[in-house]
């Protein structure tokens, strides 16, 4: 069964807070839920299926289920780290298709910016029962090594540069300059990035993206309802997920899980890369929307460095407008979870509610797509096509 | 590569050890480390070595899987020196002789003068917990 034209986005919440030492993540994850639902027209009361991942407090649905007192037909607790809420968008339209529940809330919310966690240079310790665990803590791997790696790779295979990583730092800077609440609002240059200290070699600090308090929500229904509400249509038209295994060592980590959830939700929807106006594009450290990029098709695998360079992703400058917010990098990354701004601001553009000076004229088709959760080499993967209409 | 028996001694910190304890099929691996050995599992019935160790083929989903005595030597497919750290050190990728590619450190090199492709061979480190740990040192 296709998921396409059987749900629509009629709700969408970035939380404004960047700081929230004063609030829990169960107020937080409240806050988020109403603003979508006041964005959509909606009501607590009209929402029957919720779906969250492992920031929620309690690691499932119950708990936060229970906090807003929601009337549920369906529940789904996925958990695949940053990815989960655009996997969520798949599956909140495969429910709302299958008549299991007619409003879909999706929410996200965490405070590790108060917490003072450093959880992407901090050696990462997992419960001994995880089958990979006696493998890979002993080597005390971060998040931010792991990224170094695949960015050496990338070099050594295809000649990938520290400036042309630079790039995709200079393109969200360029973005959030425009956005009022983005943490990092100045415009730096390729300089810049190369003048910040590495973090793990070649990374530098501006290659990778922020840690901020906040969240965010989304509000998906049927076509009969959407039509009846106040916001522009945003129709889900192709998902797609998939975890990208270590292969038993048999590992290529210049390749994303993009490949798979890209080619699934691009057949899903019906259209090609080439039809795509807005992307935006999980930027947890700059080398992965480089990688992605590739592997989503917007150019030939081993040339996104050169895509990505001298602007190109700056909206209204290059080819591929993408993360008009700012992104990871720059604007918001709440809960160390990149999904949820993603499809936020592929929603904002689509509806024409972008930023003016980001806004992409006659954007009627964009995708959201990123990563989630580090296991070595893998990590799950989902990407979403949307369409105005 | 040579076929490794079972062997009774026990490697040390085993039993109080949480990330050996979780997985007993998997002894035979640090009881070897213990003597300075490199164990790879390979599947006795599509002949490939896999990583990390488990009982069941990940390529071809066979559970006739044995311990094999590894050369220890590969070459390194990726490496970053982690600098935003209390104790910098060279996080990396090894490609061993035997085929997989495993998360390890390279240790006793200058992280300035390191290099993909560059031959490597195994040495043991300690963990926390007490086990020995593959490492890698340029050749």
């Amino acid at each position: 069964m296709s998921i396409n034209g059987k749900a629509y986005v009629v709700g969408a919440y970035e939380h404004p807070t960047r700081f929230a030492p004063d609030k829990s993540v169960a107020q937080l994850h409240a806050e988020c839920a109403a603003g979508a639902l006041e964005d959509a027209g909606l009501s607590f009361s009209d929402v029957d299926g919720y779906f969250c991942a492992g920031d929620a407090p309690g690691g499932g649905p119950l708990p936060l289920a229970d906090y807003m007192n929601l009337k549920l037909s369906w529940v789904n607790g996925t958990e695949l780290g940053g990815c989960s809420y655009l996997a969520h968008i798949g599956h909140a339209a495969a429910a709302i298709a299958a008549g299991k529940c007619s409003v879909a809330l999706i929410t996200l919310a965490g405070k590790p910016r108060s917490q003072g966690v450093s959880v992407g240079t901090q050696p990462r310790v997992l419960s001994p029962d995880r089958p990979e665990t006696p493998w890979d803590p002993p080597t005390r791997w971060s998040i931010a090594g792991i990224y170094g790696m695949y960015a050496m790779r990338h070099m050594h295979q295809y000649g990938t540069t520290a400036e042309q990583l630079a790039w995709v730092k200079v393109a969200a800077s360029h973005h959030a300059q425009h956005n009022p609440l983005a943490l990092l609002r100045k415009v730096v240059t390729v300089e810049d990035v190369l003048a910040s200290p590495v973090i793990a070699r070649p990374l530098h600090k501006l290659d990778c993206c922020v840690i901020t308090d906040g969240g965010g929500a989304l509000v998906l229904t049927r076509p009969e309802i959407a039509r009846s509400l106040k916001q522009p249509l945003v129709k889900v038209l192709g998902c797609g997920e998939t975890i990208k295994t270590n292969n038993g060592g048999e590992l290529d980590v210049t390749r994303t899980g993009a490949e798979r959830s890209g080619a699934a939700a691009f057949a899903e929807a019906g259209i090609g890369v080439g039809d795509i106006k807005y992307a935006s594009v999980y930027d947890n450290f700059t080398i992965m929307v480089i990688m992605q990029l590739e592997d989503l098709g917007f150019c030939k695998k081993g040339e996104g460095g050169k895509f990505v360079a001298d602007g190109n992703l700056i909206s209204g400058v290059g080819k591929l407008p993408w993360n008009t917010d700012g992104g990871g990098l720059c604007n918001n990354h709440p809960m160390n979870r990149g999904g949820i701004t993603k499809a936020i601001e592929a929603v904002r553009q689509l509806r024409g509610q972008a930023h003016p000076l980001v806004q992409v004229k006659n954007c009627d088709f964009a995708l959201a797509s990123g990563p989630g959760l580090v296991l070595g080499d893998g990590h799950a993967h989902a990407t979403v096509i949307f369409g105005r209409e | 590569m040579n076929t490794v028996n079972h062997q009774s001694q026990a490697a040390p910190g085993f039993e109080s050890d949480p990330y050996c304890g979780a997985f007993p099929e998997l002894r035979a691996f640090w009881e070897a480390t213990a003597r300075g050995q490199l164990l790879v599992k390979t599947c006795k019935a599509c002949e490939r070595a896999h990583w990390y160790p488990r009982m069941f083929c990940p390529f071809c989903s066979s559970q006739d899987t044995e311990w094999r005595e590894a050369s220890g030597t590969g070459k390194i497919y990726a490496f970053s020196e982690v600098l935003r750290t209390e104790v910098p050190y060279v996080l990396a990728y090894v490609r061993l002789e035997e085929g997989p590619i495993l998360m390890t450190n390279i240790v006793d090199a200058d992280p300035a003068q390191l290099q993909i492709d560059q031959p490597v061979r195994v040495l043991f480190r300690p963990t926390q917990e007490g086990r020995d740990f593959p490492v890698f040192t340029p050749v």
